[in-house]
């Protein structure tokens, strides 16, 4: 990669993302910050200051969604369950009501969507694609696809097949959210080039569950959720580093970030970009901080 | 922190908050943490910080109320004069202004009566911001807590102070949703603000609901972020799930079928 301005990058300069250019490799994970929330909460400073190089929105689907029954949260050991379950407002109401804010922001913007079959993929792809506002497009496949009851991210072929099918709907280019719940993620990640992605990001929540102490059942409403924070670092620097050596389009790598010590690391083990999730919830400038960390 | 004040059961420990806004909103509140060891207690927690409404905010000092009942709150319970802490706030909407011609009644149980201290200032307050300055003897205010150790808070607050206990150690001998009951048979003319656990915060509902008399509830539910990330803290309404740290913590009664919802005052 050559910096933009053409010197040598070091850890946390400028970079170009599949042609996007960033002023800096710290993105969020989606779902873990809710830009158009903060500013509420923090005021129209936290624009003018973002926490992140590029932001990633929470995943939007065809339908609106109200997500899962609480409760919703279970802290475990340096990390957190969550069974959120996509609350979104659908399609049009992204499009209508959100997507206009989310353009004021000083950062490219990245667009995650999911579908339940491929022809709502589809959709998303095409209305989301056709927005000047999008700079990339995030397919999250970690979800089971109601035509065939798999996981799509979990299989190559239907990875594959999900991608293919996309690809020629929209210019902008793909970023395809790997499963760690997937044999082997890095077949899904070779499966994903070969179909046309642009990049990969990885990892998404690892399975997890916790049970009521008091009844010794499932504590969260959805029965299962997935874990992030840093108990969940040391498999995701792995994961990372395999699909790194396996594919030739760039890794965004993340799980359980929360100092410019382990950007750091994901970056050595071959990520272009970082994305910080879990952390922004303890400290919302957490991005910022760890940006910081990594420059100095 | 500024100070650290033993109340009994509970501590009132307050901090000093140089950057932030110096007029919290009643009913507002702040996600904590320390900002040494957060961390490695039982079960290798605290990770997440914990939300606490503001029991004060004078001076851009900021005083929270807590009770060591996991390990959050212990370890925020051992912090003492001059360490760190993380402080990320004012959140979520606090308060609002009683009903017009109605007399405030504030209900609280346990260590919900934190955000009643400050609200009690501001309507006792000649000029409030509320916009309305009852008289001092206007304004009801009704405790309920398991014992006399944990009633020993009540002391913070001016005027007088109804009060109902588990054990029956000071006070009624009950909930402190009796002598709600009494206090609407006597006049129902009422705003009622009420914060405290499940239980009882859906008895205040189902009471104010029977009663026709609107209610304000400060509800609790688990969180992650505080400022709308992590959409974790949802709870069920009439109009389907609210944020609870964007949309509340302080619901309208009448905005809920019951506030005894799946994970609340986790």
């Amino acid at each position: 990669m050559t910096a933009a301005n053409g010197a040598s990058p070091g850890p946390g300069g400028p970079l170009d993302l599949c042609g996007v250019p960033l002023a800096g490799p710290v993105l969020n994970g989606s779902g873990t910050f809710d830009a158009i929330a903060a500013r509420r909460a923090f005021g129209d400073a936290l624009f003018e200051r973002f926490p992140f190089d590029a932001f990633v929105s929470k995943t939007i689907t065809l339908e609106p969604r109200q997500g899962n029954p609480p409760p919703r949260l279970w802290e475990t050991p340096a990390g957190l369950i969550n069974s959120i379950g996509l609350p979104n407002k659908g399609l049009e109401g992204f499009l209508a009501s959100d997507l206009p804010e989310l353009a004021e922001l000083p950062v490219p913007l990245i667009v995650s969507v999911m579908g339940f079959s491929r022809d709502e993929l589809a959709t998303l792809v095409e209305r989301v694609g056709e927005r000047d506002e999008v700079a990339l497009i995030e397919l999250n496949v970690s979800c089971p696809n109601v035509e065939t009851g798999l996981v799509m991210g979990a299989d190559p072929a239907e990875t594959a097949r999900a991608v293919a099918a996309v690809r020629p709907l929209t210019e902008k280019p793909l970023i395809v959210k790997l499963t760690p719940n997937a044999d082997e993620p890095a077949a899904v990640a070779r499966a994903a080039e070969e179909a046309g992605a642009d990049a990969v990001s990885l990892i998404n929540t690892l399975k997890g569950m916790a049970l009521d102490p008091r009844t010794s059942r499932p504590w969260l409403g959805g029965t299962t959720g997935g874990v992030s924070g840093p108990a969940v670092r040391a498999v995701a620097l792995e994961q990372l580093a395999t699909v790194a050596r396996a594919v030739g389009i760039p890794p965004i790598g993340m799980g359980g970030i929360a100092s410019g010590r382990h950007a750091a690391d994901f970056l050595a083990a071959g990520a272009v970009c970082v994305a910080v999730g879990t952390e922004s919830f303890r400290d919302p400038a957490a991005g910022r901080r760890i940006a910081a960390e990594l420059r100095a | 922190m500024t100070a650290v004040e033993r109340l009994g059961a509970y501590s009132l420990i307050t901090a000093l908050d140089a950057g932030g806004p110096p007029d919290p909103r009643p009913g507002q509140f702040y996600m904590l943490a320390a900002a040494e060891r957060w961390g490695g207690g039982a079960d290798e927690r605290p990770y997440l910080p914990r939300a606490f409404s503001h029991a004060r905010a004078r001076e851009g000092r900021l005083s929270f109320l807590l009770e060591a009942v996991g390990p959050g709150t212990e370890r925020l319970a051992e912090l003492r004069e001059g360490a760190g802490l993380h402080l990320v706030g004012p959140l979520g909407v606090g308060w609002r202004p009683p009903e017009p011609d109605t007399r405030p009644v504030l209900v609280g149980g346990g260590i919900g009566a934190a955000p009643l201290l400050c609200l009690q200032d501001e309507l006792r307050a000649p000029a409030g911001a509320l916009g309305v300055a009852p008289p001092g003897n206007a304004v009801a205010l009704l405790l309920g807590f398991r014992s006399a150790a944990h009633a020993q808070s009540a002391a913070l607050f001016a005027g007088e102070v109804a009060l109902a206990t588990d054990d029956g150690s000071v006070g009624h001998r009950g909930l402190v949703t009796d002598l709600l009951e009494e206090e609407l048979d006597h006049d129902s003319a009422a705003t009622v603000f009420a914060c405290g656990p499940p239980a009882m915060l859906e008895a205040v509902r189902a009471l104010c609901a029977r009663r026709g008399v609107p209610a304000q509830l400060a509800l609790e539910s688990g969180m992650a972020c505080g400022f709308g990330a992590c959409f974790g803290c949802v709870v069920p309404t009439k109009a389907g799930y609210v944020r609870l740290c964007v949309d509340g913590p302080v619901i309208d009664a009448d905005a809920l079928e019951s506030a005894l919802f799946p994970g609340a005052g986790h």
